[in-house]
């Protein structure tokens, strides 16, 4: 690992002072990076014991808080006392471009592709959601109201981008190229599916779009997804011909309260990680609203307090929240890297999961109202029709063609067989252990003796693939 | 324009359905996972079977049954019964905590509505939103609470909202909670009245992470009581004797029971009694020891080993599975000199592996041992969505396991 000597340095209070460090550094990875552009760079590691307090100093050189100017009022802070953050919006919930400084980037025809790619995932979340209260598969989760944040998040970011998802982000998936067979084989756990059957409908997942496998669990994505860009950050550095790429991590604002969530923005921020958090502040955590999982500014403020750049975007606003996105993949490159967080506002229209019945804990006027009052959808399409790029009859025709080809993939994934059975007892290890190369044989021995017991036949080889 | 597009994808549905001429699950209850079930039972299946609990004999489908239960208290024996399930069955309990003790509150993820599995249904309408609360998600955070709420001297009742999700308290439960008493030595403080509930085990189609039983990474921790009741009335007196514990219990629920499990339940308070196993049937040749919902398939193998192979099986649930009740099941096997084991985890370091061990190391026991103790459980596997059937212990397998440990 390359290190870098460098002479005695400086670093810099708020006030210009300057405090000698008494000791050359011996920069870390991560600050050699920072080091190539001096000027921005923030000091790498400060070193407690150099910082000395001046006589008379107006401001704290305590380690802990080296900007902190001395007060004489006995004062506690107030949250109530300082304005909520706020929200940003290109566009208004009539289609109007409200930012007079804002330029759509995209032509027409790529606007609609991604207009046809909110349009197919709220399609498909109504085909699976009436699926499975119909039995034909075990869950589904839509994403009702968050199509914008996905689609527009994504379409911001690079190929080559690392993205770790919650679970209600299908819209990242379709964005970057998941297809409807995709989506059907993983919903289906069939033969086709990555995941060898293993996961939970909409536990999709992805190595050629560099989006990992879903896990359920909240948060835990959140530090593996800052560990990831400072993976990222390093081969970079070790070899400069790789593209800069970014992680993305999204997450919900129940998930913000795990302590994976505090520990991923502060490992980020500390070891300056170039990743994008992206929170969906859609009000519900399952039953949980908002008033009952925090009380502080949203999860906005939480980014500040840790240090991070931070913005609070409308969530239904697909201008908005593209906009937003662009500038923080920006900003997570500059410096060497470092961490940004988005959180951007939305309503949970849909029930939490086909597990859930949300009108147990919030009233149908509610949902009715938010439907009424605003959507990801309606508000792009009217932005669109306003421009003159899509009409009733555009709408009518995607409507209907997109719900032909879920329907088609739909009946296709639903035929395929399952995964061999031995998919089961693979990837536990890396090879096969001896105890479960016995217990694959048990298994088939099992079968074998008790034929009518086991329903094999749905499974590719039946109980062949469990050994010869 | 969203009713329309329901209402015309239906008729596409119909085709496709009409097209494939499959079988079309009804319509289900929103309240619970359900759906789909990858474990359905192959059609000339003679063991396999779904476990039928309206006839089973591990449930009191009779008031007369359940009140004969003679661990009841004499007030229970002589009152009434309700027909409960099990989720109903932890809200009665709970209720009766919260009513007789004003040191209970209850808390958790979604707890204040009901829970995702209704267990806290009407409680914080009834005993107000002081002790019966909504937290924010965090476990390691509900879980540090609950054991600070003890701390000082009350009775928390903890939810996790599935076990699967668990392991960002591990840190409280394994370095705190069960070490809480024995750090503070002469000081002499505790957090006994912690319970901590949680939903665990498969349902068909739980996959990697609803499915998980994980009792032997707290069995393994001294300091906890581990607890999993098989029965609506087993899980009332069970829970609120846990409550009324001055250990830190884990109180593990099999979901699959919560609706499908129903029984006659005393409707008086009452406790059973935690670190005893139960002898629910006797029998001479063979021991199965198990607890939770795999009870009732060994259940269904024992009628047929019985039937076809002409022998007698004993059948124990040991109910608390940490610190367990030896003397009841070296009793059992010193009679039958042969001993299986079931469960639903994983088989490698499981609850099986210690009972196998400790049988063997009783002198007594071990020396009437007429073949090795047999352990049939899940293999060292997660848990995958559509081979959960192949996974869990099923009646098949625990009745070849039966001939087998007869054949030795």
């Amino acid at each position: 690992m390359k290190r870098i000597r460098l002479p005695t340095q400086r670093a810099s209070t708020a006030q210009g002072r300057r405090v000698a460090l008494q000791q050359p550094l011996l920069l870390s990875p991560a600050a050699a990076c920072t080091a190539k552009t001096p000027a921005l760079a923030p000091p790498a590691r400060r070193h407690a014991g150099s910082l000395s307090q001046r006589p008379d100093a107006k401001h704290v050189s305590f380690p802990g808080a080296i900007k902190s100017a001395f007060s004489n009022t006995l004062r506690f802070e107030q949250p109530s006392t300082y304005p909520a953050l706020a929200t940003y919006r290109a566009v208004d919930q009539h289609g109007v471009a409200v930012d007079p400084s804002f330029v759509p980037d995209l032509a027409d025809d790529a606007v609609v592709e991604l207009y046809r790619d909110m349009l197919t995932v709220s399609i498909m979340d109504l085909i699976m959601f009436d699926a499975q209260r119909q039995g034909r598969l075990s869950f589904y989760m839509v994403s009702a109201g968050e199509e914008a944040v996905s689609v527009a998040t994504a379409s911001a970011l690079e190929k080559e981008d690392v993205i770790f998802c919650q679970y209600r982000e299908q819209g990242v998936f379709r964005q970057r190229g998941f297809t409807l067979a995709d989506f059907m084989n993983q919903l289906f756990a069939n033969r086709k599916d990555p995941g060898k059957g293993r996961n939970m409908p909409v536990h999709y997942g992805s190595k050629e779009l560099n989006i990992h496998t879903i896990s359920s669990p909240l948060a835990t994505q959140l530090p593996q997804a800052s560990g990831a860009a400072y993976a990222l950050k390093i081969q970079r550095m070790q070899d400069p011909s790789i593209p800069p790429r970014v992680v993305a991590a999204y997450f919900g604002e129940g998930a913000a309260s795990e302590g994976d969530f505090h520990a991923a923005l502060n490992i980020a921020a500390t070891r300056s990680c170039p990743v994008i958090f992206i929170c969906r502040n859609n009000g519900y955590a399952i039953s949980t609203p908002t008033l009952e999982q925090y009380r502080g500014d949203g999860i906005a403020s939480r980014g500040l307090g840790y240090g991070i750049e931070t913005i609070r975007v409308d969530g239904n606003d697909f201008w908005a929240v593209r906009e937003a996105t662009k500038k923080a993949r920006e900003l997570a490159l500059q410096d060497g890297g470092k961490p940004v967080l988005i959180e951007a506002m939305t309503y949970r229209v849909s029930h939490h999961s086909t597990s859930d019945d949300s009108f147990a804990y919030r009233a149908r006027v509610e949902v009715e109202d938010w439907k009424r009052r605003d959507n990801p959808i309606a508000r792009l399409r009217k932005w669109m029709e306003a421009k003159g790029c899509w009409d009733e009859a555009k709408e009518k025709e995607a409507r209907e063609s997109i719900r032909r080809e879920v329907l088609k993939a739909f009946s296709e994934a639903e035929r395929e067989k399952k995964p061999p059975i031995r998919s089961m007892f693979e990837d536990i290890y890396e090879d096969l252990t001896p105890d479960l190369q016995e217990q694959m044989k048990a298994l088939k021995r099992q079968i074998e003796q008790y034929p009518d017991e086991y329903d094999v036949g749905e499974f590719v080889e039946g109980a062949g693939s469990l050994g010869r | 324009m969203t009713g329309r597009s329901i209402r015309s994808f239906s008729s596409v549905m119909a085709r496709v359905q009409a097209l494939q001429s499959r079988a079309v699950a009804s319509f289900q209850s929103p309240q619970q996972p359900h759906g789909r079930l990858y474990s359905t039972h192959p059609p000339n299946a003679k063991l396999n079977l779904p476990t039928d609990y309206s006839t089973t004999p591990l449930l009191a489908h009779a008031s007369q049954t359940a009140l004969a239960n003679p661990e009841l208290p004499p007030e229970a024996r002589n009152g009434t019964t309700k027909r409960m399930n099990l989720f109903q069955a932890v809200n009665d309990a709970l209720s009766i905590s919260l009513a007789e003790d004003e040191s209970v509150m209850i808390f958790g993820e979604d707890v204040a509505f009901g829970g995702v599995f209704r267990c806290t249904g009407k409680l914080a309408d009834t005993y107000g939103g002081d002790r019966v609360f909504n937290t924010p998600l965090t476990e390691q955070g509900i879980i540090g609470f609950a054991i600070g709420v003890a701390a000082e001297g009350m009775r928390p009742v903890a939810e996790i909202q599935f076990a699967d999700y668990v392991y960002p308290a591990f840190d409280q439960l394994v370095n705190e909670a069960a070490k809480f008493r024995y750090r503070d030595g002469t000081c002499g403080r505790g957090v006994g009245g912690m319970t901590v509930r949680m939903p665990c085990g498969g349902v068909g189609h739980g996959a990697l992470y609803h499915s998980q039983s994980p009792e032997s990474l707290f069995t393994h921790i001294p300091g906890l009581r581990v607890i999993m009741p098989r029965s609506p009335l087993q899980a009332k007196g069970l829970l609120l004797a846990a409550i009324r514990s001055n250990d830190p219990c884990i109180f593990m629920e099999p979901k699959i029971l919560y609706r499908a499990a129903v029984e006659q339940v005393p409707t008086v308070p009452y406790t059973l009694p935690l670190s005893k196993a139960e002898v629910l049937k006797e029998g001479t040749d063979v021991t199965i020891i198990s607890y939770g919902q795999p009870l009732y398939k060994c259940m269904a193998a024992i009628r047929e080993a019985e039937e076809k192979l002409g022998i007698s099986v004993e059948l124990i649930d040991l109910r608390t599975i940490y610190p367990w009740d030896k003397t009841t099941v070296f009793e059992s096997v010193r009679k039958t000199g042969r001993c299986m084991v079931v469960h639903e985890a994983m088989v490698n370091a499981g609850v099986g592996a210690e009972i196998a061990a400790a049988i063997q190391e009783d002198p007594d026991t071990f020396f009437r041992m007429e073949a090795p103790v047999l352990r049939v459980a899940g293999w060292s596997i997660h848990t995958p969505l559509v081979y959960e059937a192949f996974n869990v212990p099923d009646v098949a397998r625990i009745y070849d396991n039966i001939t087998k440990i007869l054949q030795y």
